[in-house]
């Protein structure tokens, strides 16, 4: 049976793709700081789909520790998910250096140096795949998220890099763009109803793109457009406008 | 963040600050943070019971703990819903031992209003099939109760309205069964005397309940039909299905999509009901074998029928009356049908014994329907409440929207330990919702 490593497990919406993936009959690793807190979740998925779900100790700032993360995981899993990040307030972080320096390595520099030890694993066996789940906030600068989307526009960069590096090997990678959806990060954030995703339906589309190796997905597809259109507008004007 | 919320009567609606929760920590977090909060489930109870200016909801907390497929027990947090923990048990041979005629409810809401079944007469309560549980505490303290440890706050909490604290992680016992199907018996009663009669001559099914016509007058007042059901053995279904005789059901729903005008659903449910009622293959009565999805939660086939009265809402009128007051229950219905106000179908039900200080079920009949909201009702509705007393009977709290603190007080005879139970566990009143105020069970 296949096995999915979900990084930042604890998140929203990696629970969601955990219960998604054990319903497609997928082993389970559960990667999280807090892993004790993950008990419940494997025995429900456990108990729900039968499939095998444990938990393990991860963080993604503890750069050094992560090549003997990877190497201790027995079986090794088929795909790999990054699903970790964070979003602090802006303005704060401005104003404190340690907060935006957190965001930076948090959203992408953790993601970098986990990914390199996977993909070279996978690379050396040729096969297998990575998921990263980014941020469409990544697709264009703005002052309300400053250093969370800028940090995202590099890990999406890194995506595409690594999956135009993986792609003679036969390693796949997916870059999964989300819009709003309604997690605990953005539980304070008055969000537009008619375009946020539950995680569940973030869930459910990317088991779906995984099932068809698509490339980029947008979530949902709508999305693409949005920033498309967001993307459209001259710099001159944009710096004007209050985003 | 604040929103716009409103449990299943859409009456009343209120701005909200909903906070949600996945692990015990952040629970304990905002139950420290918040101040003045009611624990909330699925939203399934009619009126203002989960509604207050703050609500802690359970719906992440929903994990399954462990399933003793062998012995029948089940362990969960209490976010999670009757449907998934369906989907998970029917398969391997066992059923909710009371389930309520929505399976979209909470473990925590089935606890927290003690939720009753078709069988209350037979299987009693859901509290009554609780092993164990976990219980938050205002001051942050979780408190594991069984019915014997710190027994007090486990029968306080059991139709408690989650006054005395949220509800964590409940283990209760699960009803052993052959198959998903239930046998079923439908038996027309051409009025209320001939169907208290039928309510006794049947009174050895398992499950039991009427559908009574409110508008009928004359010598068929109260023309009905009593639905009744065993779970069927394998030998009862028919050969295709005895190889997969745990089947779930296919998942197939139909969405109400936006508030009707409130005439709509009441022709619907007048015609359904005519339907079966005149159809030409039931004569006296009906013998059939139906998956447990149209037994037990004909309604949820519709997701948010709800809506079907329209913007201003309902409130579910739901009362018991002792068994010796028949006569109550004939002048309570005659007073609706000639009001007019009432739903066209109201559903009768006969409780057994059932001892406990804040629970809703005790021995006798209880009848249930809906109102639309519209100038004059609240005013029947007190009116109504007297004539409740009178016979010795009182109303549901996890349907009521409206009721005077006085008709809850004379309806509960424990009460004032109930209220000392709360005062225990709850001192700073932290814990309180719209209808506990209303009804001072908190005071403002
Ligand atoms: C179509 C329909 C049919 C129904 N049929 C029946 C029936 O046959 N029999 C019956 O008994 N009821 C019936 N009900 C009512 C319903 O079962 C109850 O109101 C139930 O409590 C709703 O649960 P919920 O999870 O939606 O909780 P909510 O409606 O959100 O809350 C209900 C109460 O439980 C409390 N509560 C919820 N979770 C917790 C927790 N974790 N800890 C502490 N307190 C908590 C709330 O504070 C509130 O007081 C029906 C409702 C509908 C919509
Ligand atoms: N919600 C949205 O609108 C939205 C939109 C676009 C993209 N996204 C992205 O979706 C992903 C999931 O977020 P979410 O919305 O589900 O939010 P969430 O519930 O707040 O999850 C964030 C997760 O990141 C984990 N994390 C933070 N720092 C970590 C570290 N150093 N090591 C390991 N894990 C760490 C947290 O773990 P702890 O439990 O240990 O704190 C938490 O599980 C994030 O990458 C986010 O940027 C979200």
């Amino acid at each position: 049976m296949a096995t999915i490593l979900i990084l930042g497990a604890t998140s929203d919406i990696g629970m969601t793709i955990a219960r998604k993936f054990a319903s497609g009959k997928f082993d389970i690793l559960l990667a999280a700081r807090k892993p004790e807190q993950l008990q419940p979740l494997e025995s429900d998925i456990h108990i729900r789909y039968g499939v095998n779900c444990r938990s393990v100790a991860f963080d993604a700032l503890q750069y050094g520790s992560h090549s003997e993360f990877f190497s201790s995981l027995q079986p090794k899993p088929d795909i790999s998910i990054c699903v970790f990040g964070i979003l602090d307030d802006e303005e704060q972080a401005f104003n404190d250096w340690h907060l935006t320096e957190r965001m930076i390595h948090t959203n992408y520099t953790g993601g970098v140096s986990i990914l390199n030890v996977i993909a070279k694993y996978y690379i050396a066996r040729k096969k297998g795949t990575i998921i990263g789940i980014s941020s469409v906030a990544g697709d264009r600068g703005r002052a309300s998220k400053l250093i969370y989307a800028s940090a995202k526009a590099a890990f999406t960069t890194y995506l595409a890099g690594l999956r135009n590096k993986c792609f003679k090997d036969q390693v796949h990678v997916m870059t999964v763009q989300p819009g709003f959806v309604y997690t605990k990060m953005t539980e304070n954030l008055p969000l537009p109803k008619l375009i946020t995703s539950t995680p569940e339906e973030v869930a459910d589309l990317i088991y779906k793109a995984y099932l068809k190796k698509k490339n980029i997905i947008y979530v949902k597809w709508f999305w693409r457009y949005i920033m498309l259109i967001i993307q459209c507008i001259p710099e001159f004007q944009f710096k004007k406008m209050k985003l | 963040m604040k929103k716009q919320i409103a449990n299943w009567g859409n009456y009343p609606v209120i701005e909200a600050n909903e906070e949600y929760f996945s692990f015990p920590d952040r629970l304990r977090e905002l139950i420290l943070k918040e101040n003045g909060f009611i624990p909330r489930g699925n939203g399934r109870c009619y009126g203002d019971a989960s509604l207050a200016k703050t609500t802690i909801s359970t719906l992440k907390f929903d994990k399954i703990l462990s399933f003793d497929r062998q012995a029948g027990i089940f362990e969960c947090q209490s976010g999670l819903t009757l449907d998934r923990i369906l989907d998970v048990i029917v398969p391997s041979g066992w059923f909710l031992p009371v389930t309520p005629g929505t399976k979209f409810i909470t473990v925590g809401g089935a606890v927290a209003s003690d939720v009753h079944g078709k069988n209350h007469h037979i299987d009693g309560s859901f509290s009554n099939h609780v092993l164990e549980m976990d219980i938050v505490l205002a001051s942050g303290e979780t408190i594991s109760c069984t019915p014997g440890i710190h027994g007090d706050l486990f029968e306080a909490t059991c139709g408690g309205m989650g006054l005395t604290g949220v509800i964590s992680r409940v283990t209760f016992r699960l009803k052993p069964i052959e198959t998903s199907f239930i046998r079923q018996k439908q038996v027309k009663a051409g009025n209320l005397e001939e169907l208290i009669r039928l309510f006794e001559e049947y009174r050895e099914y398992t499950y039991s309940v009427a559908w009574i016509d409110c508008l009928k007058k004359g010598p068929h007042f109260g023309r009905s039909i009593l639905m009744l059901g065993e779970h069927a053995g394998v030998k009862e279904l028919d050969p295709k299905r005895q190889n997969d005789p745990l089947q779930l059901p296919k998942k197939k729903q139909v969405n109400f999509p936006f508030n009707l005008p409130s005439w709509v659903l009441n022709p619907f449910s007048v015609r359904a009901f005519n339907f079966l009622f005149y159809s030409k293959n039931f004569k006296k009565e009906i013998n059939n074998v139906i998956g447990y999805e149209p037994f037990f939660y004909p309604l949820d086939a519709i997701l948010h029928w709800n809506r079907g009265y329209g913007k201003k809402g309902f409130v579910q009128y739901q009362f018991v009356l002792p068994l010796e007051s028949k006569r109550g229950l004939v002048e309570i219905l005659h007073r609706i049908s000639d009001k007019g106000l009432g739903s066209f179908l109201a559903v009768l039900k006969v409780f057994g014994k059932q001892e406990s200080i804040i629970s809703f079920p005790k021995e006798g009949y209880t009848l249930a329907l809906d109102f639309p909201v519209k100038p004059g009702l609240l005013e029947f509705l007190d009116e109504l409440d007297r004539i409740v007393l009178q016979y010795g009977g009182r109303l549901y709290m996890s349907k009521d929207a409206r009721m005077k603190p006085e008709i809850l007080q004379h309806g509960y005879p424990d009460l004032e330990k109930f209220k000392d139970i709360v005062r225990k566990y709850n001192p700073d009143e932290k814990i309180r919702s719209i209808q506990s105020d209303r009804l001072l069970l908190t005071t403002n």
